[in-house]
């Protein structure tokens, strides 16, 4: 197990930097989850620590020794591709034993080792085959057992279930997690798909542009989001953003109004911000909604997807603006139909003209709800 | 003939697919029975066919009052069974040393030219590219003239078949030069990536990663090209080499019979085509391995 930092950590390739001064430490025992769009930086990040990719600037420290000058082999990680990047030449068992043999492991910790891993993965019965007579799964799991056998510091995944069906991919999101369990590792995983990394993750760190844009437990960053592109990249389906007026009273409150000012209500007072007009963005999660006959939020159903457990209404405001509802169950609305929503102020979420999060204070919520003017 | 060995679709279907239901149907012994039926069944069409070509060729060739006694006469010596008369191997024999010799050079060539050319050092790049492109643009008649006729002009002196296998050696070279660096670029480089992420030395990984896996895509191009080689030895008959060519030309002026001479030497350099085919085939079979997925069958 190890604990990483990084200090001050930059890339830049030719003179175009893709990452930008960042500063993040990795606990013990972790599963850190690097997520972003594509082109972020999120992989390049990942191809430092592991020492595929030179650091133009900065420093990368394993268990406090700077380590971002040493080669690969040196750092002690091992690295999960998503391609898996398994020799086809060579049998699984050989997959799994070349690596220790070209580290001059001594001969009988090699078996033993394979073994073990193969236990954990359930592979021992396809170490005799070649790659190209495995399915995506079970390619997956050599990958992996050729990381485990290495008994690294850390593991590093760099988007591993890309590769697989929908199916295929909850059931290895899984069994990863459980392997974390199991061996206690460290472990940095890097995706695009924020819903691997809500269910994935002890710690998600959202880049955008080779910037974190907020770091902390995915309960954390759903909760309270730094900011809108982090409130936008959570959850699914998105978050509604409302154009919205926001005004700051001497009277500990900070009322809000949307929808062309059809939609006002007053939640709890920033905690940061000064008294008078402001142009904001109002964010209410589809999940954060509830079906109201006099609800505030009117919209005309433009589409319906069932699906099962959840029915997903989307639909146009009166000022134009879409909005978004996740309801739980069977709903039966129909295109063009008029309908109504509420949601607990104590649920939104409110940005400034960068899209920053503006921080409401903690205390009650004064004349908290909705009302439609 | 063609190695059955490369057989790898299935004739009997459209587009050459087993059906992959076959391995989950109820009979699938039975599917399995048929397809292997259908396969063996189509590769003796394919012997078949080539006999009937073979037979007609034959026969025209018959037909044009060919002297077989002539041909029956002159073969031991096109074949090699007699010294040149400076006691020096001669005919299929020399024209299969002077390939070798040339494929041997020829390889160490290509490695070393591909690996300037795939160098992030200027000089090492700029020669490479500057080699292969002399010698893929300049014919290579051309080539073995300069070296045997012109070169003493600067008092660099060579016998015919030293001038020959340099010529075949430095032409093929920048051809299999160019075939290497597809099948090493061939080579995803992720693959590269797992290798110095478990800790591999470069050494390692070019030898054990990269080249095993590169071999698949060199063989058949390169086996086509040693195959031409294996022809264009023919060249060095203009210096008067005592191989399969100079001597089927040679017998065909002294008894003006160049049909059986020609036809002769011919059958024999198919003959030794057709080895290398099944050589090559063998060792993309060998290199192939692990690379095919299961079959349903």
């Amino acid at each position: 197990m190890a604990r990483l930092e990084l200090k001050g950590v930059r890339k830049s390739f030719g003179g175009t930097p893709v990452i930008h001064d960042i500063d993040l430490a990795i606990d013990e025992g972790s599963f850190t989850v690097f997520v972003g769009p594509s082109g972020c930086g999120k992989s390049t990040l990942l191809r430092m620590i592991a020492g595929l990719e030179e650091v133009s600037a900065g420093e990368i420290h394993i268990d406090g020794a700077r380590c971002d000058h040493l080669l690969p082999s040196a750092r002690g990680m091992a690295m999960v591709f998503q391609s898996y990047a398994l020799y086809p030449h060579m049998s699984i068992y050989e997959n799994l034993r070349f690596g220790l043999v070209c580290q001059k492991t001594p001969k009988a910790e090699i078996k033993p080792r394979i073994e073990r891993a193969a236990d954990i993965l359930q592979i021992a019965h396809l170490l005799d085959r070649k790659p190209a007579q495995l399915s995506g799964g079970q390619s997956q799991r050599v990958a992996i057992g050729r990381a485990i056998v290495k008994e690294p510091k850390a593991f590093l995944f760099d988007e591993p279930l890309s590769n697989l069906d929908a199916e295929l991919r909850v059931k290895m999101r899984g069994e990863i997690v459980a392997l974390h369990r199991r061996l206690g590792s460290t472990m940095i995983y890097v995706t695009h798909d924020q819903v691997e990394a809500m269910t994935m993750a002890d710690t998600i760190v959202v880049l955008r542009n080779g910037r974190i844009e907020q770091s902390g437990t995915p309960a954390e960053l759903y909760a309270r989001p730094k900011n809108q592109f982090v409130a936008g990249f959570l959850g699914s389906p998105q978050m509604n953003m409302l154009s919205a007026l926001g005004l700051q009273s001497g009277e500990n409150r900070f009322s809000v109004s949307a929808d062309g000012g059809r939609l006002r209500l007053q939640l709890p007072r920033l905690a940061d911000a000064t008294t008078g007009d402001l142009r904001c963005t109002l964010g209410i999660r589809p999940e954060h909604l509830e079906l109201a006959e006099g609800g505030a939020l009117r919209i005309t159903v433009t589409a319906r997807e069932f699906l099962g457990s959840e029915t997903i209404v989307a639909g146009t405001l009166e000022s134009g603006e879409a909005l978004r509802a996740s309801l739980r169950g069977a709903i039966d609305v129909r295109v063009g139909q008029s309908i109504a929503f509420d949601a607990d102020p104590t649920h939104m979420h409110v940005f400034d003209q960068d899209g920053v999060a503006l921080e409401i204070a903690e205390q009650p919520v004064i004349h908290a709800g909705m009302r439609r003017v | 003939m063609p190695s059955d060995d490369r057989l790898t679709v299935d004739p009997a279907r459209p587009g050459g697919r087993r059906d992959a239901l076959d391995a989950q149907a109820p009979h699938a012994p039975s599917h399995a029975f048929d397809d292997a039926r259908r396969i063996a069944r189509f590769r003796w069409s394919v012997r078949l066919t080539w006999l009937l070509l073979l037979g007609a060729i034959i026969g025209t060739l018959s037909g044009t009052g060919l002297d077989f006694s002539l041909i029956a006469k002159k073969l031991p010596f096109l074949l090699g069974a007699h010294l040149s008369p400076d006691g020096f191997i001669q005919g299929a024999p020399l024209t299969v040393l002077i390939t070798v010799i040339s494929i041997t050079c020829c390889a160490v060539i290509g490695v070393l030219v591909a690996w300037g050319r795939m160098s992030s050092n200027p000089i090492g790049f700029a020669a490479a590219t500057f080699y292969g492109s002399l010698f893929r643009g300049t014919p290579l008649m051309l080539q073995v003239l300069v070296i045997y006729l012109a070169l003493p002009q600067v008092g660099i002196v060579m016998g015919p078949i030293t001038s020959g296998v340099l010529a075949l050696s430095l032409n093929y070279g920048a051809y299999l030069a160019e075939t290497i660096r597809g099948g090493v670029l061939a080579v995803p480089h992720a693959q590269r990536e797992a290798g110095r992420a478990l800790g591999l030395s470069r050494h390692v990984i070019a030898w054990h990663v990269v080249a095993p896996q590169a071999l698949r895509f060199i063989i058949p191009p390169a086996g086509s090209l040693f195959v031409s080689m294996l022809k264009d030895s023919s060249l060095v008959s203009l210096m008067g080499v005592w191989e399969l060519n100079f001597l089927a030309q040679s017998y065909g002026r002294s008894t003006y019979r160049y049909m059986e001479m020609l036809v002769t030497a011919a059958a024999i350099y198919w003959v030794m085509s057709i080895v290398c085919e099944l050589f090559q085939a063998r060792l993309e079979k060998r290199y192939g391995r692990g690379f095919e997925p299961r079959t349903a069958l």
